[in-house]
C-alpha cells in the first residue's frame, strides 16, 4: 500500500477536477481522495459538494453511509478481518478475539502507535479458504492465530 | 509452439501463496532456460488444491497441487514440464472427478485461459455469441434469452428476458446496462472468480444486453472488498476497448457500447438493485420504493437493465449455442446451469457449476466430501446471510428455486456454507439480526429497528429470560419484518432466524450460564 500523503487542499482540488465530470462522480472522487490521503478530510466536503452540485450535508451523508470512507487517518497497516458466516464456520470468532487481544484494540480502532487499524468486514470472497483477511490490500486465507501473529509481527 | 505452464492469479490462490509459487516457477524456468511460458490464469475453483499449477503436454493439461514454493525445484527435477510423476501430481486436470462431474457453461473458460488475452478468448469460443447477436434484431435477441429460461442469478430468480423486454419496449434517448457485481453474500465467490478469470465473458454478455435493449452505456459495480477483481476487470475493459470491442463501433458494427467499472464502498445493501443504482448515482445506498421498476426508470431515471454478473456472463453461451441448448439443462422452472459455491467448514470447497436439480446433499457430501474438521455436519446455510439454515434431514432438497422456496429457504446467489456440530444456531440467528442491523440502509422501520430489537430478543432467549414469551415475540417480529420491509435485506433476514428456531430449537433452550443470566 502506497504511503498516504498529508492532506493538501490544492492536490485534492486537482483530484476532484479530474473526476467531477463523470456521471455520479461522488464515490469515484471519495475513493480517489482516500487512496491519496488515507482518509477524507472534512475540508474536502465543501470542495466535493461544489464540484458535483450537491449540498455539503448530502456529501457528509454519503461519507458516513459507506463503511469504507474514513474521516480520520488510518494506521500504517489496515487489517480487514472477515467476520462472516463462512469464516465463522472455520473459527473466525476465536481469531477475532485473538486479533483484538494481540493488537489491544477493537474493530474500527487504531493502535496508539498508529501502526495498525483493525476493521471487521463481511466477506472477502475467499469463503472456501477461511478464515480470511485483507491486509494492506493483500488477501490471506486459512488464517490461524499463529499465522496472524506472524503477519502482524512482520509488518513494520 | 512454446509450452505453457499455468499458475493462477485468482485472489483465493494468491491468499495461499500463488505469487510465491509463480516466482519460484519463473526462477526455475530461467535457470533451466526452458522454452516455456508462464501464464497467470484464473482459478479452476478447486480451492483445497490451490495453488494448483498446470502444464500443457501432448495429452492435455496436467495438474499439480497444492504447490508450495519449496516444492517447485523438486517438481522440476521430477520432470514437471513433461507432466512427470510426483506426489503432488493430480493427473489430467479435466479428469479430476470434481471437475469432470460438472457442467461448466458460464465458467467454461475460467481457469483455462489467460484472462487478459484476447487471443485466448477468441480461440476458446469468445465473441461467437456477440457475432450472432449482431446479426439479429433486438427483439430476436431478447426472445433467445426469454426462451433459454435464464433467471436472475442474484437470488430473486426473475426471468432475465422479461427485464430485457421491458427495457427494449421503453423508449428513451439513453438506456443503461448495469452489472451487479456487489457479491456480498458470505459463501459466494463466483462473481469474483469470473471477473478475475474470464472478464471478457462478462464484457461480451453486457455488449449483447446493450444490443438487445438499445443501451449504449454500461456500468459494472464491483465491491471494494474485491480489489484484485476490480483491477483485473478494469484492465480487461481497457484491452477490449483498445481492440474495438468497446467504444463507438463495437467490433466494427457501427453500434456503440461504452463500459465502466465502478467500485463500491463497503455496503452490503448496495447488492440490492435500487440501492446499487443510488450508489452509482453518487448517493447514499438507500433502497428506492418500487414501482417504478429500474427497467422503466433506473439509473439516472432512465430505462436500465440491472442484472447479476452470473446472469450476464451466461448470455454469451446462450446466444452462441442457442436457447434450447441452455434450456435443456436443469429441472422444473430452473433452467440451465448454476455456479454453486461450496464454502465454510467443508473438505473440498470450491466452485461447482452444474445443472439445477442436484440435491443439496449431493453437493455437500458428493462434491464437498464432508466437513473440513472431520466432525459431523450439523447445518448448511444456503443462499447467503439471508438464507435459511438447513439441517441434514433437508439435504435431500433439490437445488432448484421452487424446491428451496417450498422449504422456506432460497438458493440466492448459490452459496452454500457448511457448519460442523460445534455450531450454535442461536448464536448464528443472533448474527443474522446483528448483520442486518449493521447493514440496514435505514430507510424502512421494520429492517432498521426490527433488526436491533431482534438481537435484543435473541440475547434474552440465550440468557434464559422468559424464553417462551421471547420466542413468541421473536416469531412475531420476524413476521413483521417479512411482511413490512421495503427490500430483501429486512424481508429475508428472518429466514436464518426462523429456520434456526424451527430446525434447531434445542440451541435456544440450553441452560444459560450465570454470567448470561446476570447480563
Amino acid at each position: 500500500m502506497a504511503a498516504a500523503l498529508p492532506w493538501d487542499r490544492i492536490e485534492a482540488q486537482a483530484i476532484i477536477d479530474r473526476l467531477r465530470h463523470q456521471p455520479g462522480a461522488t464515490l469515484p472522487i471519495l475513493h480517489a481522495l482516500q487512496e491519496r490521503f488515507g482518509y477524507v478530510d472534512r475540508d474536502a466536503v465543501p470542495l466535493i459538494a461544489e464540484a458535483v452540485n450537491l449540498s455539503q450535508a448530502e456529501i457528509h451523508g454519503v461519507i458516513s453511509f459507506y463503511h469504507d470512507f474514513r474521516s480520520t487517518p488510518a494506521g500504517r497497516h489496515v487489517i480487514k478481518l472477515c467476520r462472516a458466516e463462512a469464516c465463522q464456520a472455520m473459527g473466525c470468532r476465536a481469531l477475532e478475539a485473538h486479533a483484538r487481544d494481540r493488537l489491544g484494540i477493537g474493530f474500527g480502532e487504531t493502535t496508539p502507535d498508529r501502526r495498525f487499524t483493525l476493521d471487521g468486514v463481511y466477506c472477502l470472497g475467499n469463503c472456501a479458504l477461511g478464515p480470511a483477511a485483507l491486509i494492506d490490500g493483500a488477501l490471506y486465507g486459512r488464517l490461524d492465530t499463529a499465522r496472524f501473529d506472524a503477519l502482524v509481527g512482520a509488518a513494520p | 509452439m512454446t509450452r505453457r505452464i499455468f499458475v493462477p492469479r485468482d485472489a483465493a490462490a494468491l491468499s495461499v501463496g500463488a505469487d510465491a509459487v509463480a516466482q519460484a516457477v519463473a526462477a526455475e524456468l530461467g535457470r533451466r532456460r526452458a522454452p516455456c511460458r508462464l501464464v497467470r490464469n484464473g482459478s479452476r475453483g478447486l480451492f483445497w488444491l490451490e495453488p494448483l499449477i498446470e502444464v500443457e503436454t501432448g495429452s492435455g493439461r496436467i495438474a499439480y497441487g497444492p504447490v508450495t514454493p519449496e516444492a517447485v525445484p523438486g517438481l522440476f527435477e521430477a520432470g514437471l514440464l513433461d507432466g512427470g510423476a510426483h506426489p503432488l501430481c493430480l493427473g489430467l486436470t479435466e479428469e479430476i472427478p470434481y471437475l469432470k462431474a460438472q457442467q461448466r457453461l458460464t465458467f467454461a473458460r475460467c481457469g483455462i485461459v489467460d484472462p487478459l488475452s484476447l487471443e485466448d478468448y477468441a480461440e476458446s469460443g469468445g465473441w461467437r455469441g456477440l457475432a450472432k447477436a449482431l446479426a439479429l434484431e433486438p427483439s430476436a435477441i431478447v426472445q433467445v434469452v426469454l426462451d433459454s429460461g435464464l433467471r436472475g442469478r442474484g437470488g430473486a430468480g426473475f426471468p432475465t428476458g422479461i427485464k430485457w423486454r421491458t427495457v427494449l419496449q421503453t423508449p428513451a434517448a439513453q438506456k443503461y446496462i448495469v452489472c451487479n457485481a456487489d457479491e456480498g453474500d458470505s459463501g459466494t465467490f463466483a462473481d469474483r472468480m469470473l471477473l478475475e478469470g474470464d472478464p471478457f465473458c462478462l464484457i461480451e454478455g453486457m455488449i449483447i444486453a446493450g444490443l438487445a435493449v438499445g443501451a449504449t452505456r454500461g456500468y459494472v459495480y464491483i465491491r471494494s472488498e474485491y480489489p484484485h477483481a476490480f483491477a483485473a476487470f478494469s484492465q480487461a475493459i481497457e484491452i477490449a476497448a483498445a481492440a474495438g470491442y468497446l467504444g463507438p463501433s463495437v467490433a466494427g458494427s457501427g453500434r456503440a457500447f461504452e463500459l465502466q467499472a465502478r467500485l463500491g464502498a463497503g455496503a452490503y445493501i448496495c447488492g440490492e438493485e435500487t440501492s446499487l443504482l443510488e450508489s452509482l448515482e453518487g448517493k447514499r445506498g438507500q433502497v428506492r420504493p418500487k414501482p417504478p421498476l429500474p427497467a422503466i426508470a433506473g439509473l439516472f431515471g432512465q430505462p436500465t437493465v440491472i442484472n447479476n454478473l452470473l446472469s450476464l456472463a451466461s448470455v454469451p453461451v446462450i446466444l452462441d449455442r442457442g436457447a434450447a441448448f441452455y434450456r435443456d439443462f436443469g429441472m422444473g422452472r430452473s433452467r440451465g446451469t448454476m455456479p454453486f459455491q461450496l464454502a465454510g467448514n467443508v473438505r473440498y470447497g470450491g466452485l461447482v457449476e452444474t445443472a439445477f436439480g442436484l440435491t443439496l446433499g449431493d453437493l455437500i457430501t458428493g462434491f464437498g466430501g464432508g466437513s473440513a474438521s472431520g466432525r459431523p455436519i450439523r447445518s448448511a446455510q444456503v443462499g447467503g446471510p439471508l438464507g435459511a439454515y438447513f439441517p441434514p434431514t433437508l439435504f435431500d432438497t433439490p437445488l432448484d428455486y421452487e424446491a428451496f422456496a417450498a422449504r422456506r429457504g432460497m438458493l440466492g446467489h448459490g452459496g452454500v456454507v457448511v457448519f460442523d456440530d460445534t455450531v450454535d444456531l442461536a448464536e448464528q440467528a443472533r448474527f443474522a439480526m446483528e448483520f442486518c442491523a449493521a447493514e440496514s440502509c435505514g430507510k424502512c422501520t421494520p429492517c432498521r429497528i426490527g433488526s436491533t430489537r431482534g438481537v435484543e430478543v435473541i440475547d434474552r432467549m440465550i440468557a434464559g429470560v422468559d424464553r417462551a414469551r421471547n420466542r413468541a415475540l421473536l416469531t412475531d417480529l420476524c413476521q413483521l419484518m417479512l411482511d413490512g420491509s421495503l427490500c430483501a435485506l429486512g424481508g429475508l433476514a428472518p429466514y436464518p432466524v426462523l429456520s434456526a428456531l424451527e430446525h434447531f430449537p434445542e440451541d435456544f433452550e440450553k441452560p444459560a450460564s450465570a454470567a448470561q443470566a446476570a447480563a
